[in-house]
Order: C-alpha cells, then sequence, then structure tokens
C-alpha cells in the first residue's frame, strides 16, 4: 500500500513540476488586444501616445463633464474635481479634490480613460482624455495654462497631495519592501 | 380569529386546577388543513420574510455607485444568503455571459495565459469561509453628533460572511511563472470602471482565492459573477469583482481606489495608503437600534471579526461601561470570518447602555469612539471600528447610544461615503 502510493506520488511529480499545462499561452499581439483599458504606472507605462492642453479641454469638459462635476469642476452631484482650498484636517471630504488630495497625475489619465463618462466610458479618445488632464491640472494651479499633457510629461507632474501621503505603518511593518512610487 | 380558535374560559383554567391560568384567547395552529405548494425548482423566502431586504440609503446621488448594507439587525449566523450579501458597486453590476469571460495574465511573467471559465474550473480549488467587509462601514461613526435613530444594518452592516471556492491565485501565477522583478498584481475587474487595485505579491502567493462560487453557487451578479478575488482580511475594494486580468509588475498601479479613493487620513494631516487590513470589529445585532424590547430575559446577540485572525473574545457590557462580562463565542470560531456571540442578559426595565468590544488573536483591541478618532482624522472617511453604544429606553426603546465627541461636531459632511449615510446639514 504504502508502496503504491509512493509510485502514484512519484508518477505525479513531474506533472507538478510542469505544472498544470491548463490555460492557453497568448502571443505579445494578443495581448495587446486584450489591452483595451491600459493600466498606468505612476511612472508613465501604460500611457498611450496622444497629446492634449487646456484649450481642448476646456471643450471636452464643457461636453462630456459639467452636467455631473459642475461648470467649474466644482462638484455636485458628483465629485468635486478642482480644490477651493488646501487640505486640512478641517477639510469636509466633500471638498477633497485633484489639487489638495490627488497624489499623482497619471491616475488622472488611468481613470479617466478606463472609467468616464459615468454613463458611457471607454469612448473618448487618448488625445481627449490628454486635454481633460491637461485643463484639470491647469484649474487646480498645478501646471501652467500653456501645458501639454502626454506620457513625456504627466508623470513628471508633482501633485500638491504627494508630500502628504504615506504608506500606512501597519502596510509596512507587514512589507517592508514596499514604496510608494 | 377564524372559527377553528376557541375561548378558554376562566372557568376551564379552574377545572383544571390552576388559578394562575387566566382568560385567554389562542389560535391552535392546527397543521395545514389541505395540501400544500408542489416541489419547487427554486426555493424562495416565505413571503412573510419579504421585509428582510439589503438597506439602499435615500441619499445615495446614484444607485449604480455606492453601497446596499446586509441587513445584519435582521439576520443570525456568520454566513450570509446570497440576496442579501452587502454589495458595493463603482459603476454598476455588469452582465457577463461566462461563455464569454476570460482571465488574462500578463506582464512580468514567463508565459502571458488566458483562460475561459471552464478551464478555470478544472484547476485545483479551496473552498474558505471569510467575511468581506467594505473600508467605508463604519461610515455612520463619522456623523457628529451621532444620529439617533442609527440602526445595527446602518452602522456595520457593510460586511457579509460567506464560504468561497475558488483556484489560489499563487496556482495561476505559478502556472504563469514569475519573473524575479515580479513585485505587484494589478487586478482589474470588467465592470465598466474597469476597476483596478493592486496587491503586493506576498498577500497575491499567501491566501489570496481566484473565486467562482460563493455559498456553494455561483456568484451573484453583484458580487461578481462569474470571477472574483477574495482577499481574506483585506478592505472588500481590493477583493477586485468581475476579474478579467492579472497584470503582474515592479510598481503599484496607484489607481483613483488606492489614491483619491480608500486613503485614510491621520489627525496630523498625513494620509495613509494601503490601509489594507480590516481592524477588529464588534457590533451587537440584538437588541439593536431601531428595535423594541420587554422586561425579562434576552438573549444579547452579535458578530465580530477582524482582519488579523481569529476573534478571541468579546466583552459586553450592559451598564454603559462600567463592567464587562466575556460573551459566548458560537463555534465555529474561524479566521477572518464572522463570529458570533451571545449573552444571557435580564433587562428589569430600567434605562440603560449595552455595548460590544472586539478583542482578536493579535491582541488587537476594538477602540472606542474617543480613542478610535485618537488614531483618525475627523474627516477621514474609511475604517471606522469604534465600539458601538445602544441605549435602551424605560420604555424598552433602543437608540443610538455612542456618546457625542468632545470638541463638538466635525465639518459638516455632504452626502457622501459609498453607503450615502453621511449626510449632514
Amino acid at each position: 500500500m504504502a508502496r503504491a502510493l509512493l509510485l502514484l506520488l512519484l508518477a505525479a511529480l513531474p506533472a507538478l513540476a510542469e505544472g498544470l499545462g491548463l490555460g492557453r499561452e497568448l502571443a505579445p499581439e494578443e495581448v495587446q488586444a486584450y489591452d483595451v483599458t491600459p493600466i498606468v504606472l505612476p511612472d508613465g507605462r501604460g500611457l498611450p501616445e496622444g497629446e492634449g492642453d487646456y484649450a481642448a479641454g476646456f471643450e471636452v469638459y464643457a461636453f462630456e463633464c459639467a452636467s455631473c462635476h459642475g461648470p467649474n469642476g466644482e462638484g455636485a452631484p458628483f465629485d468635486r474635481l478642482v480644490a477651493a482650498e488646501p487640505f486640512s484636517t478641517e477639510l469636509p471630504p466633500h471638498r477633497f479634490a485633484i489639487g489638495n488630495y490627488w497624489p499623482y497625475a497619471t491616475t488622472l489619465f488611468d481613470y479617466i480613460y478606463r472609467a468616464m463618462p459615468f454613463q458611457e466610458p471607454h469612448k473618448l479618445e487618448p488625445d481627449e482624455v490628454y486635454a481633460l488632464v491637461a485643463f484639470l491640472l491647469v484649474e487646480n494651479g498645478i501646471v501652467p495654462e500653456d501645458f501639454v499633457a502626454s506620457r513625456e510629461t504627466l508623470p513628471k507632474v508633482r501633485m500638491p497631495a504627494r508630500k502628504r501621503l504615506r504608506l500606512d505603518p501597519l502596510t509596512r511593518k507587514l512589507y517592508p519592501w514596499i514604496e510608494l512610487p | 380569529m377564524d372559527r377553528r380558535s376557541f375561548l378558554k374560559t376562566l372557568a376551564a383554567a379552574l377545572a383544571v386546577g390552576n388559578a394562575r391560568v387566566v382568560a385567554v384567547e389562542f389560535d391552535p395552529f392546527p397543521p395545514a388543513p389541505r395540501l400544500g405548494k408542489p416541489l419547487s425548482p427554486v426555493g424562495e423566502r416565505s413571503r412573510f420574510e419579504a421585509h428582510v431586504q439589503r438597506y439602499i440609503s435615500p441619499n445615495l446621488p446614484s444607485r449604480h455607485t455606492g453601497a446596499a448594507f446586509a441587513p445584519i439587525s435582521e439576520l443570525d449566523g456568520i454566513i450570509h444568503p446570497n440576496g442579501l450579501h452587502f454589495e458595493r458597486d463603482h459603476a454598476g453590476v455588469p452582465e457577463i455571459d461566462p461563455k464569454k469571460w476570460r482571465l488574462v495574465i500578463h506582464g512580468l511573467v514567463e508565459r502571458p495565459l488566458i483562460f475561459d471559465l471552464e478551464t478555470l474550473m478544472r484547476m485545483p480549488t479551496e473552498s474558505r469561509i471569510y467575511f468581506i467587509e467594505c473600508a467605508g462601514n463604519g461610515q455612520n461613526g463619522y456623523r457628529e453628533p451621532p444620529e439617533p435613530t442609527l440602526t445595527a444594518t446602518r452602522s456595520r452592516g457593510l460586511v457579509s460572511g460567506a464560504e468561497w471556492t475558488g483556484v489560489p491565485l499563487r496556482i495561476l501565477l505559478e502556472e504563469a511563472g514569475l519573473k524575479p522583478e515580479a513585485r505587484w498584481v494589478l487586478a482589474e475587474g470588467a465592470d465598466a470602471s474597469a476597476w483596478v487595485r493592486s496587491i503586493p505579491i506576498d498577500k497575491a502567493l499567501a491566501d489570496v482565492l481566484v473565486a467562482f462560487r460563493q455559498n456553494g453557487e455561483a456568484l451573484r451578479p453583484e458580487n461578481g459573477y462569474p470571477v472574483r478575488l477574495v482577499v481574506p482580511g483585506w478592505e472588500g475594494s481590493i477583493q477586485v469583482k468581475w476579474l478579467r486580468r492579472l497584470l503582474v509588475a515592479d510598481q503599484p498601479a496607484m489607481s483613483r481606489g488606492e489614491t483619491s479613493e480608500y486613503t485614510d487620513v491621520r489627525p496630523d494631516g498625513t494620509v495613509d495608503a494601503f490601509t489594507w487590513v480590516m481592524e477588529p470589529q464588534s457590533i451587537i445585532t440584538r437588541p439593536s437600534g431601531g428595535q423594541r424590547i420587554a422586561p425579562g430575559f434576552h438573549e444579547i446577540r452579535g458578530l465580530a471579526w477582524s482582519g488579523f485572525g481569529k476573534i478571541r473574545a468579546v466583552e459586553v457590557s450592559t451598564d454603559g461601561g462600567k463592567t464587562w462580562q466575556e460573551a459566548r463565542l458560537s463555534e465555529p470560531v474561524l479566521d477572518r470570518a464572522l463570529t458570533r456571540f451571545t449573552l444571557p442578559w435580564r433587562w428589569e426595565g430600567q434605562e440603560t447602555v449595552i455595548l460590544s468590544r472586539a478583542v482578536d488573536e493579535a491582541g488587537n483591541v476594538q477602540p472606542t469612539r474617543e480613542e478610535f478618532f485618537r488614531r483618525w482624522a475627523r474627516n477621514n472617511r474609511y475604517h471606522y471600528n469604534g465600539i458601538q453604544a445602544w441605549r435602551i429606553r424605560a420604555d424598552g426603546r433602543v437608540e443610538n447610544g455612542d456618546p457625542p465627541l468632545a470638541g463638538g461636531p466635525v465639518p459638516p459632511l455632504r452626502a457622501g461615503g459609498c453607503g450615502g449615510e453621511v449626510l449632514d446639514g
């Protein structure tokens, strides 16, 4: 019995060592085709080609965003986008916005491209999203009005909220290797 | 009272020689007089239980992003019925045809892989009972002054317990072969917001499940049908529903759900990222806010849980916190699962406040409201786990008994929070 078990085990070992052999391997172009909502990293990886500026963003914003976020990004019925004041612990959460709470400019592109407009996401072209990001960064007083958002410029934008962001102390204890980008 | 009912008279009571029996009318509750309903292919709740529903706040600006609370005031047990499991969506519930569902693993792997549902279900599985809790659970605790009409459901109902069955994520990652630089697994959902969260590789290899069964049946659409991540003990928003891909990377995404949302404000104004582990919680569900009790015997009942492991103890006070007794924990007491506690109690009819506090196996103790706000800012939005107090009025009505905070009202909070419950002014 024991010997039979051992034999069975030995027979099974090579199969396990090679993995289960389940799942189909994808060619790089197949992966690319699946990547319809690219995940953007803070260093800019994942950002598509394209660019956009404030003037173009103003138009897209008025057409696609203002009905939910207010004509000037002041929020209502949905999230406030343009910060009216700096962050403090006295600031009510509905006044958290890009200028006082969002720590990475790359997140703006990532989120708008994957999730906005709320009713009909994935309809905006990369140029339109870059333009919106430029518009929102200018409105929040983070970049000058002639800023052009692109794969090259977004990772370099320093957001005011980044200096307050830190790793949760418990998480640091559990995973000492983690560093915030 | 129908004609089959009958009246017991005082004379009849006297006839059996028991002077304490008084005249009462009662329905003898006879067996059914006629044939009942036939076999049914899918069971439904009794129509008399139809009122037991998830609570959806009338204050939500949209029902496509927000949370519905599990009705914990009206449930007992560590497993929630699938239709009543709490729900949190960020862009509605997608309808996914299981034949079209695919999962892609790519990035820092030796072999990018694609799985269909049939292939995923052939792989080795595990079944575990875990709680899932929204980071916004307890958000009503941020209200100041506390709202008198709060119920247990609205206080802590963004948590549920279920048995989840799925493939350990480790097996899928090993199948694809991790490259040495792999540090993060970025999971993406197939909902309209293509929800993305970053999970450190240690956790991904430790105990994360790629789940396709909830209490034995297929997941409910609102809980991720056909496949979701279950990330034991961590905030619900990282347990990506409607999973469509896993990108293995050397950096986290710093997605919206881990930067502008689901980050936590400290009293010194710094903001903590990656507040993943859910701290110990407990709540008395009976008697609780909105209920009314009569003098005499009651079993105090509630739930406790912690993202750090098993619940070690739940202490209950029936005198406003002057004295505490250890409640009985109902077996099974499981790692990172809901745990029931009970305490027999006799209410004599005087006004009092009852409280519960959880202690987990790591030694973490559920904080009081005051203690909580020494750790987190008053304008923080998540992870509220302060002790919930219930005040029992002399007439038996149960209300929110949370003490107001020293320092008075917080900045006015407008409709917000995932549950839409934080609303003032």
